[in-house]
C-alpha cells in the first residue's frame, strides 16, 4: 500500500526550483511562518488534497520527455520533510523511473525518516534565511542551529546542495550576512551553487484572498542593483 | 545533361529530370556548429533597411495602406520595374512600380477588390470595372453554383472564412526550380508533358489539365519577360549565389503579382541557397558578410510583400499577413541534418534587420537536430518572438525530407503536392445548433435537420453527443460540397498559373478543412458529463444560456477525461468529412487552426455550457481556453499533444506564451529550458508550437501606446504579426491569453 500525503498544488513546469525543467509538487503544511513566504496557502496542516506517492510519480512521469538531462521532480511546499515517508516514497519511485530528485527545504528538522529521504535526494535546495539566531527566531520560528545542523549532515553525506536565500531589505541585505554566507559555503563543500533571490510582493494577493495580513507588507523590495552587488560579493 | 552554370556541382538524377531534392542531397553541406561564424549587417544593408523601415512607418501613418494602383490589374508584367534604392539593391523586384504600393487582383472577385479600395478611400478605376463586367471571376462562379443551404451555412457563420471571394492560396510553387534549371528548361519539360497528354483519351479531366498546361507554359514566358524588364535573363540556370536568390525571388514575385492567395508561402529555400553560397565562398568570390547581405536583401524584399484586403478579411486574418512561410532545418532521410550555415543566416536576419513577422520562419524540429542549432533557435525565440516550430519527426515519415509548410501548419511535398484550402467550421456553434434542433440563435436562422429542442431540466451527455453527431454528419457533407464548388471555380476562373507551372504536371492534392472552437466544445461536453448543466430557454423556447453547477475537468490540464473528448471531436469530424468525395480526388485533411478568427468566431457564438459568455473569443487554434490551465505550462502542452496528427494532417496549432522569468533565471538557463520544452513537446508527437517569451505588461503598454512599439512582433496562431497591426479587439484577446508565469 502506497503512503498517502497531502499536496497543496502541482506545477507541471518549474524552472526556478532546481536544475532544468522541474515537475514541482507543493506539499501541504509547514512548521515555520516566514514573513516573506510566497506560498501562504501551503502553511496550514489543514486542507490540501490527498494523493499516494504512486499517483504523484505517475503524474510526473507524463512529463519525463521534457526533463532532458537535468530536469526532474522537486518537492517543495510547505515543508516536504514534515511528510518524510511520503516524500521518501515519491523519491524512491522517481529514482526507479530514472527521474532526478530535488528537495526544497528550510532544513529545520532532522530525524531518521528525513535521513532516509535525503538518501534518495539528488539535490537539496536549502534555504538559509538569516545570519543570526535572533532573526531566525523572530522571523522564521526556529533556531539557526537547526538548518546549520541539517547542512552539516548534507555535507557529511556529500549531497549536492544549492544554498538559497531571499534578500529582504532591512533584515539581511547586509555585508555581515554575505560574510556569514561565505563562511558556511567555505565550510561545506557540498554547496556548489548559491542563489540570492529577491524578496517579492506578488504573493500579497494570495494573503489578501486568504484574509490574512502579509507580514512583510511594509518592507521594500530590493533593487536589481542591490541584488547584483550582493551576488558579486559572494 | 550538363550546363556550364552547374560547374562544381555533384551530378545526379537532378540533371536529367526536374528534381531539386536530389540536387540538394547531392550537394549540400550540413552544419553542426554554432552561430559564432555569423556576420552582422553590412553598411549597405543598414542603409537600405533604414529606407525600408521609414516606408513601413509611413504606411502605418497612412492607416496601414500606403498606396493603391487602382487602374492596373496585377500580373507579372503589368507594372514597370520598381525599386527602393536601385544602386544599393542586390536583389531586385517589387510587386508594383513603387514600394508598398498595392495592386488590384480581381480574378478572385471584383467585389472584394472594389470594397478594399473603398475601405482606404480609393475608387477602383472605371476601366477595370468595365472590363470585369464581361469577365467571370472565381467569386462569380462560386455564387452561381452555391445552394441555398450553402449560403445559409455561410451567412450563419457556422462555416466561416471560405475562400470564395479572393485567391485561395496555400499553394507553394517550387520557386527553386527557376534558379536550378532556368525557365527555358522548365518550359521544355511542360511542353513534353503536354505532348504526352495529347496521346491519352480526352475527357474533362484531361482537357482541363491540357488547358492548364497551356496556361503554365504561357506564364513561364511571362515570368521570363518580367525578369527581363528588370534587366535579367533567367532562361538559363543561375550561375552564382546572387543569381540563385534573384531567380528564386523572381519566381516568387511573379506568383504574388499573379495571385492574392490568403497564404503565399515560400517553401524551403535556405539550404538550397546554401549550396550556391558555399560554392561561391569556396571559389573565393563571396565572404560571410556578403552571404549574409544576400539573405538580408532577399528577406527585406519578402518583408515588403503586400496584398490589398478588406476590413472584413482583416477581422479573420489580422495583421496584414502574407504567410511567406520558410521551412528551416529538419533532418534528411539519410540521417544527416538539413541544417546548413544558411539556416543560421536566415534566422540571423531577425537580428540584422530586426524582429519581424515575415517571412514566417518555421523551424522543422527534430530530436536529432544539432544541439547548437537547437540552442540558437531557442535564443532567437527568446529574443524576437518571431519563429514557430513544427515536428519534423512527425512529418518526415509522411512527406519525405523535401516538404515545406504552407500558411501556418500545412505540410506538403514541394512541387509534388498542393492543397485546396478552405475555411473552418465553428464547432461550438454547431453544438448549440444541435442542442436547439437546427436553430442558430445568434443569426436567428433555422439551419440543418429540423428537430425538437433538447428536452429535460438538465443536459444529458449521451443525448447531446448523439445530437452533435447528427449535425456533424449534416455539416461535414455540406462543407465538402461547398469546398468542391469553390475549388472547381477557382481552377476554372483563377488558376494559379505560375505556381502550378512550378509543380510536377501530375500532383497529389489535399483538401484542407478546419475546425474552430475545439477547446470550447471539449470543455462544454466535459461540463455536461461531469458537472450539471441546466439549459435556460429564451421566450421563444430556444436554449440560449446555461447554468453550470459543479466542477468539471478542463482541457489544458493533462486530464484524459476531457482531453480525449477533444481528441475524439477532431477524429469524428474528419471521419465524417471523409465520407463525401472531393473535387479532383483530393485527400481530406483537417486543421485545428484559427489564425486570428477565434475572436470573430466567438463573436458569432452564443453562451456555451463550459461557462464561456456569449460573443466572447474562443482560444486560438488547439489552445486550451484562456486561463483554465491550473497545472502549469507542461500540463497544457500535454493536453494539446493528445490531438492526433493522423486526424489533423493539416496541422494542430498551439500558441504558447511564457514570461522570461518563468523560463529560468539567466539567459543560458532559459535557452536550455526552452530547448527541453520543445524536445519534450515534440517527443509527445505534438505538431506545432508558436513560442512567445514576453510579459503581458509589454503588450498592455503597446496596446496603449502603439507608436512606441512599431516593431513589436508576436506569434498569434501559426504566424506572427506586428502587434500594432491587429485590431484593438484582437489585441485585447491576445493580452487576455494565458501567460505561463513564474510563481
Amino acid at each position: 500500500m502506497s503512503v498517502k500525503g497531502k499536496i497543496s498544488s502541482i506545477q507541471s513546469m518549474g524552472t526556478l526550483d532546481g536544475p532544468g525543467i522541474r515537475y514541482v509538487v507543493f506539499l501541504q503544511g509547514c512548521n515555520l511562518r516566514c514573513g516573506c513566504c510566497h506560498n501562504p496557502e501551503t502553511q496550514s496542516f489543514e486542507g490540501g488534497t490527498e494523493y499516494t506517492a504512486e499517483e504523484i510519480v505517475g503524474k510526473a512521469e507524463r512529463f519525463k520527455a521534457y526533463f532532458g538531462n537535468e530536469g526532474g521532480i522537486t518537492l517543495s511546499g510547505g515543508e516536504p520533510i514534515l511528510q518524510p515517508e511520503f516524500s521518501a516514497e515519491i523519491f524512491a519511485l522517481s529514482k526507479e523511473n530514472g527521474i532526478n530528485t530535488c528537495l526544497d527545504t528550510s532544513g529545520s528538522l532532522l530525524n531518521d525518516g528525513i535521513k532516509k529521504l535525503l538518501s534518495l535526494t539528488d539535490r537539496v535546495l536549502l534555504d538559509i534565511k538569516y545570519p543570526t539566531d535572533e532573526l531566525y527566531k523572530k522571523y522564521a520560528g526556529c533556531s539557526i542551529e537547526a538548518p546549520l545542523n541539517f547542512l552539516k549532515y548534507l555535507n557529511g553525506q556529500g549531497i549536492p546542495t544549492t544554498l538559497r536565500q531571499v534578500i529582504i531589505p532591512t533584515l539581511n541585505d547586509t555585508d555581515e550576512n554575505i560574510e556569514f554566507l561565505k563562511g558556511i559555503i567555505k565550510k561545506h563543500p557540498c554547496i556548489d551553487k548559491t542563489e540570492l533571490l529577491s524578496f517579492k510582493k506578488i504573493c500579497k494577493a494570495k494573503y489578501d484572498n486568504m484574509g490574512i495580513a502579509f507580514p512583510f507588507e511594509g518592507i521594500p523590495t530590493p533593487s536589481a542593483k542591490l541584488m547584483e552587488e550582493l551576488q558579486s560579493k559572494l | 545533361m550538363e550546363h556550364s552554370n552547374w560547374k562544381n556541382f555533384k551530378s545526379g538524377v537532378w540533371q536529367n529530370e526536374i528534381n531539386v531534392r536530389d540536387f540538394i542531397q547531392q550537394n549540400y553541406t550540413e552544419y553542426t556548429g554554432d552561430e559564432s561564424f555569423l556576420a552582422g549587417a553590412s553598411n549597405r544593408t543598414k542603409e537600405l533597411m533604414e529606407k525600408v523601415q521609414s516606408l513601413f512607418d509611413l504606411e502605418r501613418q497612412y492607416g496601414g495602406v500606403l498606396d493603391i494602383d487602382t487602374a492596373t490589374v496585377s500580373s507579372p508584367t503589368s507594372y514597370s520595374p520598381g525599386y527602393v534604392d536601385k544602386p544599393n539593391e542586390l536583389i531586385v523586384g517589387l510587386q508594383t512600380n513603387r514600394p508598398l504600393k498595392r495592386g488590384i487582383a480581381p480574378f478572385g472577385g471584383i467585389r472584394m477588390a472594389r470594397q478594399a479600395c473603398e475601405a482606404y478611400g480609393y475608387t477602383l478605376s472605371r476601366k477595370i470595372e468595365e472590363e470585369f463586367q464581361y469577365r467571370t471571376t472565381h467569386n462569380d462562379g462560386v455564387f452561381r453554383a452555391y445552394s441555398d443551404e450553402m449560403r445559409a451555412a455561410r451567412k450563419s457563420h457556422v462555416i466561416t472564412g471560405l475562400p470564395d471571394a479572393y485567391g485561395r492560396g496555400r499553394i507553394i510553387g517550387d520557386y527553386r526550380r527557376v534558379a536550378l534549371y532556368g525557365v527555358d528548361r522548365l518550359i521544355e519539360e511542360k511542353k513534353t508533358d503536354k505532348a504526352a497528354l495529347s496521346l491519352s483519351s480526352f475527357d474533362s479531366p484531361q482537357i482541363r489539365l491540357d488547358e492548364e498546361l497551356f496556361k503554365q507554359i504561357s506564364f513561364l514566358g511571362k515570368l521570363k519577360e518580367m525578369a527581363d524588364m528588370y534587366g535579367y535573363d533567367i532562361s538559363e540556370p543561375a550561375s552564382n549565389a546572387r543569381e540563385a536568390i534573384q531567380w528564386t525571388y523572381f519566381a516568387y514575385l511573379a506568383a504574388i503579382k499573379e495571385q492574392n492567395g490568403a497564404a503565399m508561402s515560400l517553401g524551403r529555400v535556405s539550404t538550397f541557397f546554401d549550396i550556391y553560397i558555399q560554392r561561391d565562398i569556396d571559389a573565393g568570390i563571396l565572404d560571410e558578410e556578403g552571404a549574409q547581405e544576400l539573405l538580408d536583401q532577399f528577406v527585406m524584399k519578402l518583408r515588403m510583400a503586400r496584398h490589398l484586403r478588406t476590413p472584413e478579411y482583416n477581422e479573420l486574418f489580422g495583421g496584414d499577413p502574407m504567410w511567406i512561410t520558410e521551412a528551416v532545418g529538419g533532418m534528411g532521410e539519410d540521417g544527416r541534418t538539413l541544417v546548413t550555415k544558411s539556416s543560421f543566416r536566415i534566422l540571423n536576419t531577425l537580428y540584422t534587420l530586426g524582429a519581424s513577422p515575415e517571412p514566417n520562419l518555421t523551424v522543422l524540429w527534430s530530436k536529432r537536430l544539432p544541439e547548437a542549432f537547437k540552442k540558437f533557435c531557442a535564443k532567437v525565440s527568446i529574443d524576437t518572438d518571431s519563429i514557430q516550430y513544427e515536428n519534423d519527426d512527425l512529418m518526415r515519415p509522411i512527406y519525405g525530407d523535401d516538404y515545406a509548410i504552407a500558411c501556418c501548419v500545412s505540410a506538403m511535398r514541394i512541387g509534388k503536392e498542393m492543397q485546396f484550402f478552405g475555411a473552418r467550421c465553428n464547432l461550438a456553434k454547431l453544438l448549440l445548433i444541435a442542442i436547439n434542433g437546427g436553430y442558430d440563435a445568434e443569426s436567428n436562422m433555422h439551419i440543418g435537420p429540423q428537430m425538437s429542442v433538447l428536452e429535460g431540466e438538465k443536459l444529458d451527455y449521451t443525448e447531446v453527443t448523439d445530437r452533435l453527431h447528427i449535425y456533424t454528419e449534416w455539416l461535414a457533407k455540406l462543407y465538402v460540397n461547398t469546398m468542391n464548388i469553390i475549388h472547381y471555380m477557382h481552377d476554372k476562373y483563377c488558376y494559379e498559373k505560375i505556381q502550378m507551372a512550378l509543380h510536377d504536371t501530375v500532383v497529389h492534392r489535399y483538401m484542407a478543412f478546419g475546425i474552430a472552437g475545439l477547446s470550447v466544445v471539449a470543455d462544454s461536453l466535459s461540463a455536461i458529463k461531469y458537472a450539471s448543466v441546466y439549459p435556460i430557454k429564451n421566450e421563444n423556447g430556444y436554449i440560449t444560456e446555461f447554468n453550470t453547477v459543479g466542477d468539471f475537468p478542463k482541457y489544458g490540464n493533462d486530464d484524459d477525461r476531457v482531453d480525449l473528448i477533444a481528441r475524439d471531436a477532431a477524429h469524428d469530424f474528419i471521419t465524417e468529412l471523409r465520407k463525401t468525395p472531393t473535387y479532383r480526388n483530393s485527400e481530406h485533411t483537417l486543421s485545428v487552426l484559427t489564425i486570428t478568427s477565434n475572436v470573430a468566431y466567438g463573436k458569432n457564438t452564443g453562451a456555451t455550457p463550459d461557462g464561456r459568455a456569449a460573443k466572447t473569443p474562443f482560444a486560438p487554434g488547439a489552445n486550451p481556453m484562456h486561463n483554465r490551465e491550473e497545472n502549469g505550462a507542461l500540463a497544457s502542452l500535454n493536453s494539446v499533444a493528445k490531438i492526433r496528427y493522423e486526424d489533423c494532417r493539416d496541422g494542430v496549432s498551439n500558441t504558447f506564451s511564457i514570461t522570461p522569468e518563468a523560463l529560468g533565471r539567466e539567459a543560458g538557463e532559459r535557452v536550455q529550458n526552452l530547448t527541453a520544452i520543445l524536445d519534450g513537446y515534440f517527443a509527445k508527437k505534438a505538431h506545432h508550437i508558436n513560442v512567445n517569451v514576453l510579459n503581458r505588461e509589454t503588450l498592455i503598454k503597446a496596446y496603449e501606446e502603439p507608436s512606441a512599439y512599431p516593431n513589436l512582433t508576436i506569434r498569434v496562431s501559426g504566424y506572427a504579426v506586428n502587434f500594432h497591426k491587429l485590431s484593438k479587439e484582437q489585441q485585447k484577446e491576445v493580452i487576455s491569453r494565458t501567460f505561463h508565469e513564474a510563481m
